[in-house]
Parts: C-alpha cells; structure tokens; sequence
C-alpha cells in the first residue's frame, strides 16, 4: 500500500520526472496586513489567530471582521485561512466556545488548528463544515496516535516537533491522513504541552497563552550530595541553557516533498512583515524549483544568503536529521543581530518615468545602498538617488513612518515589492 | 464521609511491603521504558511480584505507560499490555492514544487510567477520554481546588489528584544536562553522574531549585517545593475525589514511608470525624516540616493559586 501512495507524488511527463503532489505552503500571520504579503509572497495558505482560545493571547490577533476580510482576499488568490484555537481549556473556557466557533465558520474559515478534544469535540458538533486540524501541542509522535486522531475524524494532523524524517515516512506509509510539518521558525524545547515552567516561575498558564519563554533564561547547576551543594561549572563556563537554535529546515525540503508531507509550515504569528515576506518568498520558489526538476535541483545560496537576512537566531535542523546535539543549543550568547531591516513598501512603479512610489517603513536617504526584493522577481541592489514627497518636495531623509516616498529606480518594480536595507551604526 | 485511595509510587519490592503497613491502598509501578518519572524500575518480573504481594495485601497496582512514544516502541506496546494484563494489573495509566489503540487489540478488559500530566484540564476532556475508555482521569497539577471539585462533580470518570510531593514542569526530547557537559567539553561528567538524579538548577532570582535529571525519556525539570495539604484534605474528599497521590521521585523510602502514614490517619480521621481531623492537622503538617530537606520547601502548589494567561 506504500508504494502506490509514494507514486503519487511524481509522474513522469515527457520522460521527466517531475513532481505531482505540490505540498501546501502554510505561512503565519499576525494581522491583516501580514497575511496579505504572505499570500501575496506566496503561501498557499495562512494561519492566524483568533480573540480567544489562541496560544498567543497578547499577540496580534483577528476580530471576526478582520477574518472575514482575511478569507475573502485569500480566496481571490486561492489560497486558505486557518485559525488557531490550540490551547488547553479550563473549565472557564468551555462557556463561549460554540458562539466562538460559530463565528470563525461563518467567517469562512477553511479549518481549525485544534489540542484539545473539548474543542475539537464542540467543532464537529456546531461547525462541522470547519475542518479540523490536531495541534503539534498534542506532541503526536507516533504513527498509531496518528491512526487514533484519524478514526476520530480529523483532517489533519500537525507532529510533534520532535519526529524525524523516517517517523514521518513511516507515519505517510501506514495511515492515510494529511500531515503538516514545521520547516521554519522559533520552537519550544520542550515537549509541545509538556512544560509548565512557567506557571511555576510566574503563575502565567503556558497551555494557554502564558508562556514567558522561562527556557530561555540562564540557571546554575549544582549537584547535591550528602547536604552539600557543589557547583557544576567554574567562574569562566557559560551557565546552564535550554535555548534552542532556530529552525531551517530549507535542505530538506527536497526529502519532505518526497515524503509526502502535505503541509509545511513556517511558525511565527509575531514576526514582522519583513521576516514573512522574505522566509515566505524563499520557500516559494524551493518548492517550485524542486518540484518542476527534482534530478538537477541545487539548493542555491542566494536563497540561504537571503534567509539570513531576517534571521535573529542562529539555526538548526533540529530533529527532522536525528536527535539535535549541544551545537542546536544556544549557551553564552543571544542570538545576533538582523544584518537588514524592513525600510519601504512598493505601491506602484511607473515603467515610463521609472519612479518609485514607496511606503516609508524605516528610515533612509540619499546615498544610501538598498535592495529590493519581491514575490516573481529576482533581488537587486542600488544606492537611492534623490527622494521626493508626494508634493515633489525634495526630502533630506525619509524620517516619517508610512510617508509616501517616490525616487528612481532602474530595474523595474512591482506592487508589493519591498526595500530593505543594511542595518550600519548610524553616523 | 467516602475515603479516596491512597496512592503510592514504591521504590522496590521491599518498600512496596513498607508502604502496604504504612496505609497504601494502591501503587504505580513500571519501567522507564514506558513509564515516566517513577519512582523505581521495575522489570516485568518485578512487577508479577508486586501485583502478587499487593494483591496478599489487598491493595491495587496500576503500571505507567504513559511515555510520548515514538514509532520504534509502539510495536512493543501490544506485548507490553497483555504482560500487564496477564500479570493481573489493575490498571494501566497512559497518555499517548497509540496505548488506548494497543489496549483496544491486545488487552480489551485492562482498565485505563489517562494521564498526560499536563492536560488534564477541563471536565469536558476527562470526560472525553472516559467516553474512549479510560476508567480515571489524572487532573493537571495546574489546576486550583475550585476547578478540581467543579471537574469531579461534572466528571463521569473517577478523579485522581496528586496531594504530596514534587511535579514535573518540564520535559524535553533532548538531552539537555548531556549537551551542556559536551558544550563544556566534560563528556566524562555525562557518565559519571547519569543514574545519580542528584542535580539541581539555581534560579538566582526567583530563589528556587529545581531538581533536574536525565533518563530515556528526555530531560526533566521538577518542581522547587514539595506540595502539601495534609492539612486541606475536606473539602476534597466532601466532594468525593477518587484518589490521593503521594508523589515519592526523589525523595527517600523512609521520608516518603512517614508521610504515607501520616495521609492514613489523616484520611481516616477526616472520613470518621472531621472535627477532630481539624484539631489535630496542624500536627501532621508539623510533622512533615520536620522531616523536609532544607533546600525542598513545602506550598500548597497551584490548590490556593491563580494563574493568569
Ligand atoms: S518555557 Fe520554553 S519550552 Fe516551555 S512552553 Fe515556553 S517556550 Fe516552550
């Protein structure tokens, strides 16, 4: 039964192999604005939060008006919307939830990314149009759990971020179900749902939104023995962390797609436009070199170089390649800095004129080196001449956010292309 | 007044026998194999032992399968449950659906206790797992008294709650004492110091340390304090709370022999006569301070707590 599931993913056309069975590319999105660049950048689908029920409780989240909106402009572009609803209820969460759900499926909301069985069990009852996806808070690890979510009629399930890539071929070869992977971002280092450090520490409920990422801060360990405490490090050692690198899993994706990995997502409900736009974009344009010419696909560096540049952590695999080592973890320092930043927003480029129209989202001026980057576009670079205001005032600096910039650029532009530029100390 | 069950987690056989004495009305046992965070290992044939000496005493066994399991051991676990089964198990406990799956095939009859730790924190949920066959659910450590008497009254499974002892507030895949040994590039600690369960993280500025040890399962960070309520035991009982669990991981036989007597009487007073179970409290919760080590402190965990989120 494996093999004819395998055979689906590719097909051999006009004595090419290429591959069929395109896997979702599910991007994060904090607001309205950022699910627009992301599918705009290329996600096929979204996942946003809600009011309520989300693990991301002071986060950006949608109102129901924000959803409905989110839906309608994803569904032009044919890509989805999905929601996360993913804590663990308490049983002061449970009054609520039928009118909460009933609001996200009239809001036309493609599916639901569910951990507890109160809200997945509420979901099939009152929406059951809504799809029904198994959070990666449930740490599903195992192909029979798989089986268990399956036979209780869920579309998808998320896994555990800590099953690797032949736990995820085993888990596609013996049950029949959707499959949704992490490929990029920030992750816990423990056991989705298994870690209370800190209600513990801060009296804030991790399973429900509270997490303040207590994993990251330093310890000292000690050893105790017959009543005496004896430190485990000297004055010099960096002290005991659980920071995780961050995950990238862009060489990989070749295998995943192989796979049969249905959904692959980069996580990241709080990172910024920029960070979307670029993490987004790259991945785009992996899963369709890989998928049009698997046999001569190369992963290119301009694509490792171009992750780099929104990245604040350093990065890892993880345990897509085995069981991550001390080099995935973070000890002594913390993280470094972005090399770029996020500095305007194509609204329009006259091909005649060759003028800009730009949002201002961070500060420039002439003389400066910028480069643009964009959804069907390759990169380029160049040093902004003279900028004007909308009035055609000449302007020293751009200093005012989302000011309306205009200047001239060589290469031709787009709507929703974007600027960026090289953080330099400032003089 | 119903008693709830006194639950126990042995070290050995010999302690298990210590415990029957001391008031045990039941115990879990296991192997890391499958179990987390026991007290002590015991192999299959201990646990035919324990069940058979327990069962002398009249009291109940219940072995831990409720590790994450990841596809290698899942085939095992088929095996594991008719052993447990045929060895006369009176339960047993688990929190990854691929058991209740096993249990479905190999061992129909075996009770089920879901225990996720973490979890287990509305009715509605408990109740969820009842409806796929488990027979108890084991509340979260998270939860305040309120929320644990509005679960046993809306529950149709029985309730267990953990009253004494450490709780576990973290657990990861990775080896994470192992790694920080490699980064300092001091492999050999990683030897010497794996079956000795004898670290501890300082938190300078919260002031708290937390055990912290390894084994297959992962990394796991355990609570500063140890909890009690000793001395909180009627309201829960009133409102008729399964099972009591004394948590015995890290603590020693004797400490954890003590405190299981003191629980009988406590028990059994409050169920006979809670005015007389109100005067005498302060004295057993006393009794326990005493014998506290002075880096475990005792609280009343998250019973008298709010968290917010
Ligand atoms: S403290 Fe760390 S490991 Fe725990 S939930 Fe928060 S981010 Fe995850």
């Amino acid at each position: 039964m494996a093999t004819t599931r395998n055979d689906k993913i590719s097909s051999i056309i006009d004595g090419k192999r290429v591959i069929v069975k395109k896997p979702e590319l599910l991007a994060p999105a904090g607001n309205l604005e950022k699910l627009k660049i992301a599918v705009h950048y290329g996600a096929d689908a979204v996942f946003i939060g809600g009011q309520e029920y989300g693990l991301r409780s002071n986060a950006d989240n949608f109102t129901l008006e924000e959803m409905k909106e989110g839906v309608e402009f994803a569904k032009t572009y044919g890509a989805k919307i999905y929601v996360t609803t993913n804590i663990f209820a308490h049983n002061e969460n449970v009054d609520g939830l039928e009118e909460y759900l009933r609001g996200i499926a009239s809001a036309g909301v493609a599916g639901i990314i569910v951990a507890d069985p109160l809200i997945i069990e509420t979901c099939k009852r009152v929406a059951p149009e809504v799809e029904v996806h198994l959070s990666t808070q449930q740490s599903l690890s195992n192909w029979k759990a798989v089986q268990f979510w399956k036979e209780e009629g869920l579309h998808r399930v998320v896994l555990a971020r800590e099953t690797s890539g032949d736990e995820i071929r085993e888990m596609k070869e013996k049950v029949e179900i959707e499959i949704e992977s992490f490929i990029h971002g920030a992750m816990c280092i423990a056991y989705s749902g298994r870690c209370v450090l800190s209600n513990h520490m801060t009296a804030r409920d991790s399973n429900r939104g509270g997490c303040c990422q207590s994993c990251r801060w330093d310890y000292d360990l000690y050893e105790r023995e017959d009543g005496e405490e004896k430190a485990l490090y000297s004055e010099n050692d960096a002290a005991f962390a659980m920071s995780p690198k961050d995950l990238k899993l862009i060489e990989s994706i070749p295998r995943m797609i192989e796979i049969g990995v249905d959904s692959l997502k980069i996580e990241g409900r709080m990172k910024s436009i920029h960070y979307i736009a670029t993490v987004v974009s790259v991945y785009r344009k992996v899963i369709d070199a890989y998928c049009e010419d698997p046999a001569d696909f190369k992963i290119k560096q301009e694509w490792l170089d171009e992750l780099d540049k929104c990245a604040n952590r350093e990065t890892a695999t993880a345990f897509f390649e085995g069981v991550p080592g001390h080099e995935e973890q973070m000890f002594g320092e913390h993280g470094k800095k972005t090399a770029f930043d996020f500095a305007g927003y194509v609204l329009d480029y006259n091909e005649e004129s060759k003028i800009v129209t730009l949002q201002q989202r961070n500060y420039f001026k002439p003389g400066q080196e910028v480069e643009f980057f964009g959804p069907d576009m390759d990169n380029f670079s160049q040093k902004v001449d003279k900028i004007w205001d909308m009035k055609g005032n000449e302007l020293e600096a751009a200093r005012h956010p989302l000011q309306l910039i205009q200047f001239k650029v060589e290469r031709p532009l787009r709507a929703h292309n974007m600027m960026r530029k090289e953080l330099v100390s400032r003089p | 007044m119903k008693k709830p069950e006194l639950l126990l987690t042995p070290f050995s056989m010999n302690h298990l026998k210590e415990l029957c004495e001391a008031g045990a009305d039941a115990f879990v046992i296991g192997e890391q194999r499958y179990g987390l965070r026991l007290a002590g290992e015991f192999s299959r044939n201990e646990c035919k032992m324990a069940i058979k000496t327990a069962h002398e005493y009249g009291k109940k066994v219940y072995i831990a399968v409720n590790a994450i399991f990841h596809n290698d051991k899942v085939d095992e676990l088929n095996d594991y449950l008719s052993f447990c089964d045929k060895a006369g198990a009176d339960a047993v406990i688990f929190g990854d659906p691929a058991v209740l799956m096993a249990a479905r095939e190999s061992a129909p009859n075996l009770p089920l206790h879901w225990n996720t730790e973490t979890t287990a924190t509305n009715y509605f949920t408990c109740n969820y797992w009842g409806s796929k066959g488990a027979k108890r659910a084991v509340l979260a450590r998270e939860l305040s008294m309120d929320a644990i008497v509005e679960m046993k009254e809306k529950a149709e499974v029985e309730i267990e709650i953990q009253v004494h002892g450490m709780t576990c507030m973290f657990q990861s895949k990775r080896s994470l004492l192992g790694n920080y040994f490699l980064y300092q590039g001091k492999s050999l600690e990683i030897e010497n110091r794996k079956d000795k369960k004898n670290m501890l993280l300082h938190d300078v500025e919260r002031n708290n340390k937390y055990p912290i040890f390894e084994d297959e399962n992962g990394t796991h960070i355990m609570s500063p304090n140890d909890m009690c309520i000793i001395d909180e035991l009627t309201e829960m009982m009133e409102a008729g709370v399964d099972s009591f669990k004394i948590e015995g991981i890290l603590q020693t036989p004797e400490y954890v022999t003590m405190v299981t007597s003191l629980y009988r009487k406590a028990i059994d007073l409050c169920a006979e006569n809670t005015e007389s179970y109100e005067e005498k409290k302060e004295q057993w919760l006393n009794a326990i301070e005493q014998m506290q080590q002075p880096h475990r402190p005792l609280d009343t965990g998250f019973f008298f707590k709010e968290t917010v989120y």
